[in-house]
Formats: C-alpha cells, structure tokens, sequence
C-alpha cells in the first residue's frame, strides 16, 4: 500500500483485495454492542471539505470514529478560507495541529495530489473535481462483491467476469473514473453509457467499452450502476432536456425488468430521483442504495487502519 | 550452512512431536472437562492463527470422550494490539463467535505459544467488547515464560524454559502439513 490514496489507478490488484478483505472483517463490528475499536487511540484525521458534502464526510467521521481516532472537522464555509488563504496555507496549519491523515473533497482536479506534497501525514482523497473519488469505488467494488460473490466461493476473492454498467455524467462524475480504474483492476467487465456529450476525450484510454444505447446493455448487465447528473457542474447545454435524457438515459421500472435476475442497481447518491432513476427503482429490493452507504463506513475504515494503523511509513522522518 | 541440511533442522531443533502434541491436547481436554463440571456452558475461543485449528481440535476431542458439542469460534486480536506502531498494518483474520454469542459463558481462550502474554491481553480486551462472559480461562500448547504482564495459562501442553534469544514456533497440519513444535535461535 502507498502512504496516500489519492487515484484508484494506484491500488494493486493485491492492496485492493486487502482493502475489501480488511473491510469484510470490519464489518461485523457494525452488528454488535460496541462498535468501537481501540486501534487508532491517539491519531488526528482531519476532514479537509472545500466542497459539500452529506454522505462521505459523515462516512469518513464515524469510520475514524469507530477507530477511537480523533476527528477534526473543517470546511470551508465559515474558515479562513473565506477570507482568502489558500490550500498551502490551511495544509500547514492543520499539519502544525499534529494531523496524522487528511482526508479532502476538492473543487479542483488533483487537489489531493499537490497536498500530498505539502504535508507528511496521510493523505486520502474523498473527491478532487472530476478526477478521482477512490474510496466511492472502493465501497462499490465491496458492494458488489458481498451481493455476486459472497464469502465461500472459494479462492482468492476478485470481481472476475462480473459484467457493470455504468450509466451516466461520466463527464462530471469522478465516481465513474475511480469505477473503472478499480472495478477492472478486479477483473470485471465494465461498459460505460452515456449520451456522447457527457463522455469524456480520452474515454477510449480507459479499461472499458462505451455504448450510447442503455436498453441493449441492460440484458447483459450483473450490475447498473446510475450516475448523477450533476447539474451544478454544467455550464452549457450537454443534452436538450431534462425530460429527454431521463426517457434515453433514465432507469424507469420497464428498464429494470430488462436485467437478468439476479442483477443489483446501484447509485452512489445523491440521487435526483425521476431523473437518472425513478423512484420505484430506487426503493426496491435490487437497490443496494442504502447498503452502499453503510458499506462505505466499512470501507473507509479498512483505509484509514491500512493506512493510520501501523507503524510510520519508511522514509517518512518525523 | 552446508546444503544437505533438511529446511527442518535448520527451522531449529523438535520439542515436541505429532504423538506428543496429541496426548498433550487429550490431557487438556480432560482437564476443561474436569474443571468446568464435565464442559458446561463452555465456549472454546481459538486466537488467530494457530489458536484456531488448536481450538477445533479441543472440540472435536471432549465430542469424542463425552459426546458434547462445545461451541467453538476464532478471536482476532490485531486491532487490539499494544504493539501495531512497530509494524507496518496487518491483514485482520477472522473473528467468528458461535451462535449462542459468549455472554455467561465460560470462554478458554486457545493460543499455540504463551510469552510475554501480550496477545492474551489484547484478546480479554477483544473479548469484552464482544460479550460479557461468566469467566475466562487460558489455555497454551507452549508456555515458554518470559511473561511481561500478570498472566498465566489455565491449561498447559508442555512448559518449556527458553531464553529469549530463542524462537519457539509451532506447526499445525492444518496451516502447515504437519505437527511439531521447533525451538531454535534466532537468525
């Protein structure tokens, strides 16, 4: 394992596996009486957030949390980022608080990068821009595993075969790039599908295949996993209406019944509903939705015990 | 080192053997029988790694002499440890408690070595966070001294003094292909 987890592209196809064994382990502690370890006793991870967010700061919180770590909270409302100091500035005052992790969410693609040139603790990238969101994949890849792969299959323990379709804003979404990296690293198969506008250039780089046309990938599919469509990011117009990328692009009931039987929708929220995914969707029992998120706590806990957990990595004088 | 010598022999010198580490395993047997009125509410919790297969084949042994089936189940202590900032992160093993969980109970913990006696107090701490056992026992195939904290086994194979230059390493056929117990220096 490295000592930041800035891009999926990073992680082995061994440190992956350990990530999501570690994890599998971890995830008992959800079930019972005290979930609380005593295995970060001691260390600071700071939530370094630029950006809003619900689901992967609290994610992050109660994974260090359970861990017994001590969390230091921050976003940019309201802190001296308002007043103009910079991410240089702000990295070096959380350092000189004796952070052992930071875990940020930036608006700019390869924030988490440059900081982890800045600071000597850990760094943990929970979204950069359009770039990377690795610890989202992470959880999906988990997902995906404790549903189509369950413990006891035997062997060593990857996505292989497993057919996923990824469908939406891959232009805008850093989920998809993390999913794709991650998920074909663990030997799945991975199409993306999108209206063209919404893909990015250098797609066809990418260790997966494209499609435009959702209803012929959904007989193939184990798992669709449907993206966002992030408004907040679009600047100019990537498809005529709203109304017709739901019709084209859109998981209504009629789509779903399209999937084989034993294939699982997720989202990796949060969800415009009635848009990429209709609410009937959303709420039946082929949705892992909910279980994503209570997964991604486990997961996030196996990363920051890979990566706070031991001794001081080799090389990094104190 | 001369290339004749056998991977055995150079992993140190056989205190114990198959047959020995057997009878050693039939008399502990006998012994949780005897102190917990013939195995009543007894939960045998084996430590990760070796403690595990160890703890299964105590199971299987009071099943043979009084035809009981004493729940059995694995603790994993890392995330316990004292010792987790001298080495890099480990992979976790698996903890798996029998259905009827471990409160009331009387739980033997089941470890291959006892040494400094570490391991066993990250295991009473993972244990208190998982249930609220009656009382808690111990028992080790190899108590070879050295203890570091005050604790002692309940139940032991075979004591053997060492000096702590020494490494005392346990092989199980179940994670190893055969039985034997080795002693040798370190390296």
């Amino acid at each position: 394992m490295n000592r930041h987890l800035i891009s999926a592209a990073d992680l082995s196809r061994s440190d992956a596996l350990l990530i999501l064994d570690t994890a599998e382990e971890l995830a008992s502690i959800a079930d019972r009486p005290i979930k609380k370890l005593p295995t970060l006793r001691g260390r600071t991870v700071v939530n370094l957030f630029y950006e809003d967010s619900t689901r992967t700061r609290i994610s992050f919180e109660a994974a260090a949390k359970r861990l017994s770590a001590d969390v230091i909270n921050f976003s940019a409302k309201g802190s001296s980022v308002a007043k103009g100091e910079g991410l240089k500035d702000t990295a070096l005052t959380l350092e000189a608080m004796g952070a052992d992790a930071v875990v940020i969410r930036h608006s700019a693609s390869g924030a988490a990068h440059t900081l982890a040139g800045w600071v000597k603790g850990s760094v943990v990238n929970a979204g950069d821009g359009t770039h990377e969101h690795p610890t989202q994949a992470l959880l999906d890849a988990f997902t995906i595993r404790r549903r189509l792969r369950p413990r006891g299959s035997g062997g060593e323990h990857g996505l292989d075969g497993i057919r996923v379709t990824i469908a939406g804003d891959v232009l805008h979404g850093r989920v998809a790039r993390s999913n794709v990296l991650l998920l074909s690293t663990l030997g799945a198969q991975v199409t993306l599908v999108a209206p063209p506008t919404l893909l990015p250039l250098a797609v066809g780089s990418w260790p997966c295949s494209v499609s435009y046309d959702l209803d012929s990938e959904l007989p193939k599919s184990d798992v669709v996993m449907m993206l966002r469509v992030q408004q907040e990011r679009m600047n100019a117009a990537y498809f005529p209406s709203v109304r017709e990328y739901s019709r084209r692009y859109g998981l209504d009931v009629a789509r779903m019944a399209k999937l084989p039987e034993h294939a699982i929708v997720m989202h990796p929220g949060p969800m415009n509903r009635g848009v990429e995914i209709a609410a009937e969707v959303a709420d039946s029992s082929r949705s892992t939705i909910v279980e994503q998120v209570a997964n991604g706590v486990t997961v996030r806990m196996a990363v920051l015990y890979l990566l706070l957990g031991g001794a001081d990595f080799p090389g990094v004088t104190q | 080192m001369c290339a004749a010598t056998s991977p055995a022999a150079r992993q140190g010198l056989a205190v114990l053997d198959a047959q020995e580490i057997r009878r050693a395993l039939t008399r502990i047997a006998h012994e949780i029988l005897e102190r917990t009125h013939g195995g009543e509410q007894v939960v045998l919790l084996g430590i990760q790694t070796r403690g595990v297969p160890l703890a299964r084949r105590l199971a299987a042994r009071i099943g043979e002499f009084e035809g009981l089936d004493i729940p059995c189940g694995s603790l994993d202590v890392t995330l316990h440890r004292d010792d987790l900032r001298l080495r890099p992160a480990r992979a976790l093993g698996k903890t798996e408690l029998p259905a009827e969980g471990v409160d009331g109970k009387t739980v033997v913990l089941i470890d291959d070595v006892l040494y400094s006696g570490r391991t066993v107090r990250a295991a009473l701490d993972a244990l208190t966070d998982l249930g609220r056992p009656r009382s808690v026992q111990l028992a080790v195939l190899v108590d070879r001294g050295h203890r570091e904290l005050p604790i002692r086994a309940d139940y032991v194979g075979k004591n053997l003094p060492t000096s702590q230059r020494e490494v005392v390493r346990v092989l199980l056929a179940e994670t190893d292909d055969s039985d034997v117990v080795l002693i040798g220096e370190t390296a």
